[in-house]
């Protein structure tokens, strides 16, 4: 008896721990839910979040030099192994910024003692010019060969000469060349040199390969350079070797190049800032953007726009960098660049971005000297007798909340865009992305849809929840719903290739059906008063849709072929051409329209559903003590009905918005999918959906690009978790509501 | 007029008006597709057109009707067409499917009316579907054997053409066999070697002995291949020595190897019953087999076998979670905060852009998660990722989490079914909740977990764009489950119904000639979708049956 008891006890002992335990696991099941939610929300937020993180920089290595001379120009390789600075001696040495042997010495060569002026090319090209008191230039390149020894990466630097080694005459007459500025490419170079007697010269170099030797010789074709103003304090070369800046203090003279028989004179124009003087100024990389700085800290940004047919420089924006600018760097890559100032301060810039991504005081001394690393990730800072590399961690520098959501002036545009246009086939090409061109694509689309679905599905759940008799209900209402189970990839298909050629044919029978449609209904409905009461009324009640079906067949039918006489009558037999060439509107094949209707279709039994519910659990006591104060059914369903159920038909309008907002298929197909901001119906757009169905395949892992998408689908989900919760939110409320009625 | 306005009755027909819009929007979609999709396997009359050109020269075209248009005379006149001034004010104009892919600019023609002269159906026209180039209309006129025409008479070459074709058929069959058989567990176990010998080397382990073990190994596998590559070269030479020889529109004739036909039929000369049957045999082709030619022709059966495959996965993983999350809400959760934050987030989780997933799915499973597992455990294989690409597991776990809601809705609305009573009957004799869940709770409510699958399952089923970001390809040149160990490879990629319609419809350099593809393809996955469907309304409706009738 005892140990009987005993042993029910220890089984329900087990029996309870096991209670405990599933008790315990259902729970952390139930809490899942709310962790993958919240997971979804935080991984988008986790590879968003990098694009807005501000710029740092930090010391990585450092070491002392012993020697302290003028630093003209310095560099590094794209690992950030090896250094190298051009000092006023017309010296070029490679210093090692690897761990193991910091600061040594690797290679050194004096290249030309006595200069008169220096000269460097776009960064990326890493060559550099020294012209003497002969009129004589030299032109050299600091170069990095990779090796692989022993599986492991050896990088050494070397010094070339392409132009040769010996010195190249500029100036028969051998006078001091005072400015120069030059560039080279594979194919093709140019320098520009004025000379202290104020004469200038413009030598293009053109790369030919000799066919015996293989050998490459370059062509010098040498011209002199037409009314130069006194006292040229700078020159710069567009590398595309187009236009050539002249600054004599604070003005500019622009010459075309482009054909060196025919040099010419652009524009002339004053480049200061109000009450200031110009210090410097330099090319941005893709050669389009000239960045003028001055005294006040001022750094105005200048490139050509087509103004009345004309290509005039003008200016576009600027930044401050606070105190006079000694030194403006340009990245090799991308749009950014950096100043120093004559307190020691760095600045660093993104020219689209518009913004100040970096203020930060380095040293106490003013003659900084500061290079970027190919890939933008280091900084090198030669600082009086010590070398810093610094990491800088500036990963998005394009990407700021105003590139995102406001216009942006891009080089080479008339004037501030919004602009989603991420890849291109060529490789300076900036990308531009706007997230307002893709989002408007997105409120476009749910737009029409939603001007489409609305008036069928809320007009259909009235007449299903009220008037239809229960046992048609019970048909119609599953056969509605059923769409909802419809693939959208059928209905984008059918939409992209069916409808929209369909309705490209027969423009005219299309808003034939617009007006033909509802005028049909109520010529029906007029005949059907005017029909005998007996027969009448020996048909049930509430079978009107079986009544208009014919009806509406045959409107629909007889619309379609009179399109075709329609279209000979008012659009002189081409409807698409008519619209393009007498109204002026654009038409694509597959536009807004035809995603209107399909996206309706696809949120229709969404509203009709929900509305539907709604509008039927309005409690019988409400209608019938209408009815019976002599209120007919139409007022009752007016003013007591859709009155009470206006909450839910709310959320049922939000529901279908969040879906028509979110979906990817039907927009992807039937659409041309180019990012236009208009709303004009018949041309189409690209929606946030869309578009990451379309460009994530693509996107680089980590680049800016691919975490822009995730910024649109980040968008996507606040903004259908809005809608939703807000629907549900109402809904809740709406169901104690009646529960208490 | 206006008091009758005012009455409302108007505005009543128009509510009405509204439901029979709808009705007629679903009801002539499903028309549409079922018809566009199952004509296209029914074998349509050839015709052979006599026609007339401007310069009075004769031409013959043989082709099916596809398409018929009515155009305005008007319209023509305005295009600078010239010589209809006797014609009516409507003329139809035909678009001709001309195939012969080969030997003309356009295998889609449009043909005015007014330029035919004359319109037969003859008897002996024949259709063949080729490996390569689509169909091709012609007539029969020799059938070679090594290059040599063999003496026959008309309908001897007919069931000589079928029964070559068999046995050509039957040999390449025997070559595919070889393939995807011996062949391709030899390419299968050569890349595992590799993948070893690779994994030791980075672990420090490889000894030369092992080097050499491997070696002998591979070595034993390239002889083996080396035999079955003779054989296999055997089999291609042995079925190319038919070949048939057809007259075609222009009167050229063409000699084609009968191993680039796959299937030929007379269609005007076939009866009423023949042409049925003939329907269910393309209908079943199309079903099991491969496509061709970049999907524009063939069967879908790998895209059927992958959208079966991965909600199959799908489903395994969702129902779990799914019932659990239900029970928990239904049974456990207690009236606070973090159940009303719960019951909203699955809410949104319903409501959440399906695209969203797959961004998720990309960048967390597959990156992150398949890029973790990789390093772990497939370090060998690297660069080339295993589970560190979009793969038919993470599909099916990103539409996991997108039909979760699904299932908790649908089971929380059965569990909400079952009369309180019996659980609190359970609990008065003793039984604790997890035996009254387990033993009365859940199979009562089994229907309604049922009835949440099937949802998910269709929902899953119809979903392509999360797809095209975590798995889904154009081709797949394997299925994820084949012989070769473990037999299920739920890394790799898989073909889609769905994402099948978008690339075909969209994608697809003839757009016009795979339409019909498309059209059949969507009827299949509207079928498929909208039965589970039906399914579920039907598991649910009995349901409510049954718990009425408890209630009571």
């Amino acid at each position: 008896m005892h140990s009987d008891l005993s042993n029910r006890l220890r089984a329900d002992k087990k029996r309870v721990i096991k209670d405990k335990l599933v008790k315990y696991s259902i729970t952390s099941g139930g809490a899942l839910v709310l962790v993958t939610l919240l997971l979804i929300f935080g991984y988008l937020l986790y590879v968003v979040l990098p694009i807005f993180a501000p710029v740092t920089i930090e010391v990585e290595r450092q070491f002392t030099q012993v020697k302290q001379e003028k630093i003209l120009a310095l560099g590094l390789d794209e690992q950030n192994d090896i250094s190298y600075q051009i000092n006023d001696q017309g010296e070029l040495s490679f210093y090692s910024l690897r761990e193991h042997d910091l600061g040594e010495l690797l290679l050194s060569q004096s290249i030309l003692k006595n200069h008169s002026a220096f000269a460097q090319s776009a960064p990326s090209s890493n060559s550099y010019l020294f012209a003497n008191e002969q009129g004589q230039v030299t032109l050299f390149k600091a170069e990095f060969t990779t090796s692989y020894p022993n599986d492991k990466r050896l990088i050494t630097p070397k010094i070339s000469y392409p132009l040769g080694k010996s010195l190249i005459e500029l100036d028969a007459q051998g006078k001091a060349i005072t400015a120069i500025s030059f560039e080279l490419s594979d194919e093709s170079g140019a320098i520009a040199a004025v000379t202290s007697d104020n004469r200038g010269f413009y030598l293009l170099l053109t790369a030919t390969e000799d066919m015996m030797t293989e050998d490459i010789v370059w062509e010098q074709e040498l011209v002199e350079l037409p009314s130069l103003p006194n006292n040229v304090s700078q020159m710069l070369l567009s590398p595309d070797l187009n236009n050539l800046f002249v600054r004599s203090q604070d003005d500019l003279l622009v010459y075309d190049v482009s054909d060196i028989n025919n040099i010419r004179i652009k524009s002339a124009l004053p480049i200061n800032a109000l009450n200031s003087h110009v210090t410097t100024m330099a090319l941005l990389t893709g050669a389009s953007s000239l960045m003028v700085a001055n005294e006040n800290g001022v750094i105005s940004q200048w490139f050509e726009v087509l103004k009345d047919n004309k290509r005039t420089l003008t200016f576009i924006r600027d930044f401050s960098a606070q105190e006079s600018v000694v030194s403006l760097v340009p990245e090799y890559f991308r749009k950014s660049f950096l100043t120093t100032d004559e307190q020691g301060m760095l600045s660093l810039f993104h020219a689209t971005g518009e913004t100040q991504l970096l203020h930060e005081k380095i040293s106490e001394n003013e003659t900084l000297s500061v290079a970027f690393s190919p890939r933008a990730n280091a900084l090198l800072i030669i600082d009086g007798k010590q070398v810093k590399l610094f990491k800088l961690d500036n990963e998005h520098p394009e990407i700021t909340w105003s590139s995102l959501w406001q216009e942006v002036w891009y080089e080479g545009y008339p004037e501030p865009k919004y602009l989603w246009q991420s890849t291109s086939a060529s490789d300076d090409f900036e990308a531009k992305m706007s997230l307002v061109p893709i989002s408007f694509g997105t409120i476009k689309a749910a737009f029409y849809a939603m001007l489409f679905a609305v008036p069928i599905a809320i007009s259909g759940a009235i007449y299903t929840a009220y008037f239809m008799s229960p046992s048609i209900r019970s048909y119609v209402k599953p056969t509605v719903e059923i769409m909802e189970a419809l693939p959208t990839v059928i209905l984008g298909f059918l939409a992209g290739l069916w409808l929209a050629p369909l309705i490209e044919n027969q423009l005219p029978g299309i808003i034939l059906l617009l007006i033909s449609l509802p005028l049909s209904i109520l010529v029906t409905a007029m005949l059907w008063t005017t029909l005998p009461k007996k027969i009448r009324e020996s048909i049930p009640e509430g079978i009107h849709p079986l009544i208009l079906l014919p009806v509406l067949l045959l409107t629909g039918y007889l619309s379609m072929s009179f399109s075709d006489t329609l279209e000979l009558w008012l659009f002189n037999g081409d409807t698409r051409m008519y619209l393009t060439n007498e109204l002026g509107i654009n038409f694509d094949q597959r536009n807004s329209l035809i995603v209107g209707i399909a996206m309706g279709f696809a949120v229709i039994p969404t509203i009709y559903t929900i509305a539907e519910d709604a509008i039927f659990s309005v409690p019988r006591s409400l209608t019938m003590g209408s009815l019976a104060l002599g209120a007919t059914p139409w007022q009752t369903l007016a003013k007591v009905v859709i009155l009470t159920a206006s909450p839910g038909i709310f959320s049922a309008v939000m529901m279908g918005t969040g879906r028509a907002v979110g979906e990817t298929m039907i927009v992807l197909m039937a659409t041309g999918n180019t990012p236009i901001m208009d709303w004009n119906i018949f041309e189409g757009m690209r929606s946030l959906s869309a578009n990451i169905a379309v460009e994530m395949p693509e996107s680089e892992v980590g680049s800016s690009h691919y975490r822009v998408l995730f910024l649109a689908a980040f968008v996507l989900f606040i903004f259908t978790f809005i809608f939703n919760t807000l629907a549900e939110l109402v809904r809740q409320r709406l169901r104690e509501k009646y529960s208490s009625l | 007029m206006n008091k009758w306005f005012k009455s409302g009755t108007p505005w009543i027909w128009m509510t009405g008006g509204a439901v029979s819009i709808s009705l007629i929007m679903v009801i002539g979609l499903f028309i549409l597709i079922g018809w566009r999709g199952l004509s296209f396997f029914w074998p349509a009359t050839v015709y052979e057109f006599d026609m007339v050109d401007k310069q009075g020269n004769h031409m013959n075209v043989i082709g099916e009707i596809y398409d018929t248009e009515i155009v305005q005379k008007q319209q023509l006149i305005e295009a600078g067409i010239t010589g209809l001034e006797d014609k009516g004010d409507t003329l139809e104009r035909y678009l001709i499917k001309i195939g012969n892919r080969e030997y003309v600019d356009l295998d889609f023609q449009w043909i005015l009316e007014t330029v035919i002269t004359e319109k037969h159906i003859p008897d002996n026209i024949v259709v063949l579907e080729r490996t390569k180039n689509g169909n091709f209309y012609g007539y029969i006129k020799a059938i070679q054997e090594n290059g040599v025409a063999l003496t026959l008479t008309q309908t001897e070459l007919e069931t000589e053409l079928a029964s070559r074709l068999s046995i050509t058929q039957a040999l390449k069959d025997k070559e595919h066999a070889l393939l995807k058989g011996d062949i391709g567990r030899i390419n299968f176990d050569l890349e595992k070697i590799r993948l070893k010998k690779r994994k030791l080397d980075l672990d420090g382990l490889l000894t030369t002995e092992k080097i050499t073990d491997f070696e002998n190994q591979s070595q034993l596998l390239r002889d083996e291949y080396l035999s079955l590559e003779t054989q296999l070269f055997d089999y291609r030479k042995q079925a190319l020595r038919d070949s048939v020889v057809i007259t075609d529109m222009t009167g050229r004739d063409v000699v084609m190897p009968i191993a680039t036909v796959l299937d030929f039929y007379l269609p005007n000369k076939m009866s009423f019953i023949e042409k049925v049957g003939h329907w269910f045999h393309q209908t079943g082709k199309f079903v099991s087999d491969d496509p061709r030619e970049a999907n524009t022709e063939g069967g879908v059966f790998p895209a059927i076998f992958g959208t079966v495959f991965m909600v199959m996965l799908m489903a395994v993983i969702v129902t779990p979670f799914g019932v659990v999350a239900a029970i928990y809400l239904h049974e456990y959760a207690p009236k606070n905060n973090l159940t009303k934050f719960i019951r909203i987030a699955v809410i949104n989780l319903a409501g959440v852009p399906s695209i969203v997933y797959g961004v998720f799915g990309l960048g967390f499973f597959v990156y992150i998660v398949g890029g973790s597992i990789d390093q772990l455990l497939y370090p060998e294989a690297l660069p080339s990722p295993t589970f560190g690409s979009p793969g038919v597991l993470w599909s099916a776990l990103t539409l996991a989490i997108l039909t979760l809601p699904v299932v908790i809705v649908s089971t929380e609305e059965g569990l909400s079914r079952i009369p309180s009573a019996l659980r609190e009957g359970s609990l008065a004799l003793g039984a604790t909740k997890s035996e009254t869940l387990w033993r009365i709770i859940v199979p009562m409510a089994s229907p309604a977990i049922m009835t949440g699958l099937i949802l998910a399952v269709a929902r899953a089923a119809g979903e392509v764009a999360p797809l095209m970001l975590v798995g889904v390809v154009k081709m797949a040149p394997t299925l994820p489950v084949d012989g070769n160990f473990p037999y299920l490879h739920l890394e790799r990629k898989f073909m889609h119904l769905g994402f099948h319609i978008y690339d075909v419809g969209f994608q697809s350099p003839n757009v016009e000639a795979a339409r019909p593809l498309v059209y059949a393809t969507s009827f299949l996955l509207v079928t498929v979708i909208i039965g589970l469907n039906l399914a579920a309304i039907a598991i649910r409706n009995n349901l409510r049956e049954k718990y009425r009738s408890l209630e009571h």
